[in-house]
């Protein structure tokens, strides 16, 4: 765990996303599916977002601008500071045969850096309208379903599947495929264990997704 | 002194963090294991933030059994905070923590607003505590209701060594988009920036009716923020918001506070202690934990 103030190389729009960019610094770019948290300028705390892309130069995120906080941070411009700690948490574990990556909304934010570790594998990625899904075009290999049609039309028998999305998806990729590897969500204040603010059900106890997740085997959850 | 305030850090997770500390203040731990709160547990303001935990935490067995020997191995002094809802569970508490030797003082959590209130007033529970332990014991206090002066004074005749101001005080934070409470408790314990002028006042009015040590937090965020804590009566400052943020802030906020002091004219940020008092300072500092 490592934090640094790294300087805004660019920000991009993808549909109603913003691609933030910064200059790497010394931070290790982690596992796919680890995160990082971000403090937006103005606001007491720091907020977890995926490691999107990483070259050896820079480390990107894409962010929904969804409250103040992810608003501050796609606001942010080229040269400006941005303290961010990590990589935090457990990503996906790789040693996996045939991925399928399946992902909902701002839930493909992983896959691009998941993507290239795993040698493109396919997706599966839905979306909320056609705007968002301009999104996928982040992601290799890529098939993608826009509402009413759902991702888990698109899922294929037989593939290691790796997800990321709401929690109504995620439940029902879950019952699909007991097998896949589930990137949840939780509101977070620290990120490292410090506050016990993530807390979910794992195996019928309460505890902390910042250091038991934010990937979890679908049979713990 | 540079602690973390309890609840705002675990050193087991974050070794490396504690590591920077003087001293690590664990979780508040209670008779039994507790679970916590349902999620959601946290929500920012725009003054501070608000959480429900709910003294999630293993129960003192497991606590001596497990995270007590753990901690052991930092090698940092210990301070176990405690938790119950009688003067029955406090003085149960402080027994068991008694017979641990690493363990250097006690926090009696009277405080915590997302519980039910213990059964017995602060005098009651502290006497039973100090019946039941020789350790250092520190009385946690919220500046929440009126007169925390007197109740100050009352742990301390009670045999409260010090004291630790403040705990949280009661906060609502609703959704913007339905008017719905943001905790799944409704309300929570706010800390942060907003608590700084009322930690303060609370440590100025404690040392003044008291002269007992204290541990001063509430949002503090600085070298400055400490060095006034200092002056208004505190010789030891806690850190707690500013950890979720900054994982550094222990070590950032001592140098702040060593080059705070010296641009004061202070060779020694607490030579600063109690000046807020002026000729007023009460009975003199009896120990500087
Ligand atoms: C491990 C992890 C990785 C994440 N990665 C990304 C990412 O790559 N890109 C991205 O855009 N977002 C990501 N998020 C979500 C992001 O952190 C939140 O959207 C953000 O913290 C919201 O902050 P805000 O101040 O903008 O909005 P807030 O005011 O905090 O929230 C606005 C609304 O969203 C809801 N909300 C807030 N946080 C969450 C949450 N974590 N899950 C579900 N609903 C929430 C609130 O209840 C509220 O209704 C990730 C979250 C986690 C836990
Ligand atoms: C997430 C969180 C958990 C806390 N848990 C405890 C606790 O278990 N016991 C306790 O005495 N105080 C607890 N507190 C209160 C802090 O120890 C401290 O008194 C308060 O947060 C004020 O300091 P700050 O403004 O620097 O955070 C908690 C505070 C936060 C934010
Ligand atoms: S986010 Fe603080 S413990 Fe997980």
């Amino acid at each position: 765990m490592r934090r640094e103030a790294l300087i805004v190389a660019g920000v991009e729009r993808v549909g109603p996303y913003s691609l933030v960019s910064l200059k790497r610094g010394s931070l290790e770019s982690g596992v796919p599916g680890q995160f990082f948290m971000l403090s937006p300028p103005g606001r007491l705390l720091p907020r977890p977002m995926s490691l999107c892309l990483a070259t050896r130069r820079e480390l990107a995120f894409l962010i929904d601008p969804i409250g103040p906080g992810t608003r501050a941070l796609v606001e942010l411009v080229r040269g400006q500071a941005v303290d961010v700690l990590g990589p935090l948490g457990n990503g996906y574990r790789l040693d996996v045969k045939r991925p399928l990556l399946v992902g909902g909304g701002i839930g493909v934010a992983p896959f691009p850096y998941l993507s290239e570790r795993l040698g493109r594998p396919p997706a599966v990625l839905g979306f909320r309208t056609s705007e968002h899904a301009e999104a996928a075009a982040l992601v290799p290999n890529a098939e993608v379903a826009v509402e009413p049609r759902l991702v888990t039309e698109l899922l294929r028998p037989r593939h290691d599947v790796l997800a990321c999305g709401p929690e109504p998806m995620l439940a029902a990729v879950a019952r699909l495929a007991p097998r896949s590897q589930l990137a949840w969500e939780a509101p977070m204040a620290c990120g490292y264990g410090a506050c016990y603010g993530c807390a979910v059900r794992i195996g019928g106890e309460l505890k902390r997704l910042c250091v038991d997740g934010p990937v979890l085997d679908a049979e713990a959850a | 002194m540079i602690l973390n305030a309890s609840g705002c850090l675990d050193a087991l997770t974050a070794p490396e963090v504690a590591r920077e500390l003087d001293a690590f203040v664990t979780k508040t731990v209670t008779p039994q294991p507790r679970g916590g709160n349902e999620p959601v547990r946290i929500a920012e303001t725009e003054v501070g933030m608000l959480n429900s935990i709910g003294l999630a935490n293993p129960g003192i067995d497991s606590f001596r059994q497990d995270v007590l020997p753990r901690l052991a191995e930092l090698e940092l002094p210990i301070w176990v905070s405690v938790g119950g809802f009688s003067a029955d569970d406090y003085a149960d508490l402080c027994r068991h923590l008694d017979e641990e030797p690493v363990v250097e003082a006690v926090e009696l959590n009277l405080s915590c607003p997302n519980v039910a209130e213990p059964v017995g007033s602060v005098a009651e529970i502290v006497a039973a505590a100090r019946e039941a332990t020789s350790k250092k014991l520190y009385a946690k206090l919220s500046a929440a209701d009126g007169d925390v002066g007197s109740v100050a004074v009352a742990a301390a005749k009670a045999g409260a060594d010090g004291l630790s101001l403040v705990n949280t005080i009661r906060g609502l934070a609703l959704d913007p988009q339905t008017l719905a409470p943001t905790l799944s408790t409704a309300t929570g314990g706010l800390s942060g920036p907003a608590l700084r002028p009322i930690a303060l006042a609370a440590v100025f009015v404690c040392f003044e009716t008291t002269g007992l040590p204290i541990v001063g937090m509430g949002g503090v965020e600085t070298g400055r923020h400490a060095l006034q804590l200092i002056a208004a009566g505190a010789s030891v400052c806690a850190l707690g918001t500013i950890l979720f943020s900054d994982p550094e802030a222990p070590g950032r906020i001592r140098s702040e506070l060593t080059a705070e002091a010296e641009a004061l004219g202070f060779e020694n940020p607490l030579d600063a202690h109690a000046l807020a008092h002026g000729d007023k300072a009460p009975a003199p500092l009896r120990r500087v934990a």
